[in-house]
């Protein structure tokens, strides 16, 4: 369980992360949402003592990261892949992780297979690709065997096989009872991979709660209704409370009006529908509306300047 | 995928300065950098050494008039081991400058930091380890180059460990090379940056040590005496200086003394400084 409280950084005069309090449950996977420069990295850095905080604190399991006995068995981590000396082979690189902990040598092994790095890891890092990087990065992470795991950004720059693969991988951490805790700009991803999401912006927490529950708070659940009698169907629609907007091709966007609702009253009313469908809000529209104040270098529109 | 938990066993004591030396002693010898600096250091110490003595010495000695023959026979010495060193101490100076500031180069610092995050701990495991690569290197170099350029002048000039300050400078120009080490990973540390550190050591060695000579008076030779490098190598000089601010030995320890200084504020901002 990581928890953070009034957790704060100000590098200069830019505050980058601002007062905030967290819990990372362990079992799940817990997405940590935001823009560019919302301070998600930094948020991780400070949990691994990489960053010391400029007011709160952040503790595992009760305790500060510099205090833990084994860190590697207790939180494995993927912060940035390109933490590696490149002049290093795969394997050397893992080896000096592992003595630190005290990890026996067999486990770098063990960890180099797991990752399919086998075939390369002898070789110099210096040469690998992004998406080869990557998985050395997620095999020093594994090496402690560590019950918290956290990736940042992890599929920065995949293609879609490694992309599979990072999400089938942290499905299967989290299966395994681990906590994961896994940071993307990304709204599409969250929705594949968390159960609980944390959603930042501008160094503020903007929400915490499960995927589904911050959907369905930061969006309209909108059904799609296509009929030749549209104006009569708003009508009806309207007169019951519901807010209507026309999509076109004589489609109706109906919200406030349950699905089963709307198509009782156009059987009461002998309104045809063609069409009667959910719309699925996606996660990427709500994180959209939810920070759309908090984007940092939101592009700004040419400054007018009227001559009259 | 298979499930993670594997053979690892139960974890026995706490991360510690042990488990930190051993990643470091493979860290150091598992880059290429480390292996050529020491190439190319043997190769001054030993194979340019040899060279220089051939034509300096042995080639037109019989042409040299009998004092000039005498001089070279005093300063015999000079001739075949202090100047290769005095260049043989920048393979050091990379090698402990590199130690830490390719760490920051390459973002490895957060991976050692993120394995063992008790800051203290990883200074003195990189102390420990280059400190221990140095003290078998560093004799390795001053004495094979000590024995291969005695033998070349061998018929011209004799001189032996067991002459008058011999082995004093020998065995000290090991322990320099050491400490040498030390001092360029405390400002390795301070610097972060592999070109500054090493801008900042050759900078010291080549124009401020060298500059703080001209200073004048009393406090000027002292000053010029307790600069690092001019400190420590003093143990180069076979010969006792007359009036000399530091002895071979002191100029070591006070070497030693600004070394350890300079570790401690390494680890003082190494704690402090985020990475």
């Amino acid at each position: 369980m990581i928890e953070a409280t009034g957790l704060t950084k100000r590098y200069g005069d830019k505050l980058a992360v601002d007062n905030i309090s967290f819990t990372i449950k362990p079992g799940q996977v817990t997405g940590f949402l935001g823009p560019n420069g919302a301070g998600k990295s930094t948020t991780m850095r400070m949990i691994l003592g990489l960053d010391a905080p400029t007011a709160g604190r952040v503790t595992i399991d009760g305790r500060h990261f510099a205090e833990l006995a084994n860190p590697m068995r207790e939180v494995g981590a993927l912060l940035d892949a390109k933490a590696i000396h490149g002049g290093r082979s795969a394997y050397n690189h893992l080896w000096c992780l592992a003595q630190t902990n005290n990890l026996p040598r067999r486990r770098v092994d063990e960890v180099i297979d797991l990752v399919g790095l086998r075939t390369v890891a002898r070789k110099r890092s210096k040469g690998f690709s992004l998406g080869m990087g990557q998985r050395l990065g997620i095999a020093a992470a594994l090496l402690g065997d560590p019950k918290i795991l956290m990736f940042d950004e992890p599929v920065n720059g995949l293609d879609p096989e490694g992309i599979l693969w990072i999400r089938n991988l942290m499905k299967n951490l989290s299966a395994e009872g681990r906590t994961v805790f896994v940071s993307s700009h990304l709204m599409s991803e969250m929705e594949n991979t968390a159960d609980h999401l944390i959603v930042i912006g501008r160094g503020r927490i903007m929400a915490d709660c499960t995927v589904s529950a911050f959907i369905e708070a930061n969006s309209d659940l909108a059904v799609r209704v296509r009929t030749p009698e549209g104006v009569r169907l708003h009508q009806l629609a309207v007169a019951r409370g519901a807010r209507v907007r026309p999509g076109g091709d004589q489609t109706l966007h109906i919200s406030g009006l349950g699905l089963d609702a709307i198509g009782d009253l156009a059987f009461d009313n002998g309104v045809r529908l063609h069409e009667l469908a959910p719309m699925q809000a996606s996660l990427e529209a709500a994180f959209m509306e939810l920070t759309r104040d908090s984007i940092e270098f939101e592009a700004i529109a040419p400054t007018r300047t009227e001559t009259r | 995928m298979t499930t993670l938990t594997m053979s690892l066993p139960p974890a026995r004591g706490r991360a510690g300065l042990k488990g930190a030396l051993g990643s470091e002693w493979t860290k150091i010898l598992s880059v290429r950098s480390t292996i050529w600096s020491i190439v190319a250091m043997a190769g001054i110490a030993i194979g340019l050494n040899a060279l220089i003595n051939y034509f300096a010495i042995v080639r037109d000695w019989d042409r040299n008039p009998p004092d000039v023959q005498a001089a070279i026979q005093q300063n015999a010495l000079e001739y075949i081991f202090s100047g290769p060193m005095s260049i043989a101490q920048f393979g050091v100076a990379v090698i402990g400058v590199l130690a830490i500031s390719s760490e920051y180069a390459t973002g490895m610092i957060r991976s050692t930091l993120q394995s063992q995050p008790r800051r203290g701990v990883v200074l003195a495991a990189k102390v420990l380890a280059l400190g221990a690569l140095m003290l078998v290197v560093g004799p390795v170099l001053t004495f094979g180059g000590f024995l291969v350029g005695k033998s070349i002048i061998a018929d011209q000039v004799s001189i032996s460990l067991s002459d008058e300050g011999v082995l004093r400078v020998v065995a000290g120009a090991g322990l320099y090379l050491t400490v040498l080490a030390l001092f360029c990973l405390a400002l390795g540390t301070l610097i972060r940056h592999t070109a500054g550190g090493l801008a900042s050591v050759l900078g010291l060695i080549l124009l401020i040590s060298n500059l703080t000579g001209l200073l004048p008076g009393t406090w000027g030779k002292y000053v010029n005496a307790y600069m690092p490098t001019n400190a420590g190598s003093q143990i180069l000089e076979r010969y006792a200086i007359p009036n000399a601010a530091l002895s071979p030995w002191q100029g070591l320890g006070v070497f030693a003394a600004e070394t350890a200084v300079l570790l401690l504020a390494a680890w003082y901002l190494l704690r402090r400084r985020d990475v």
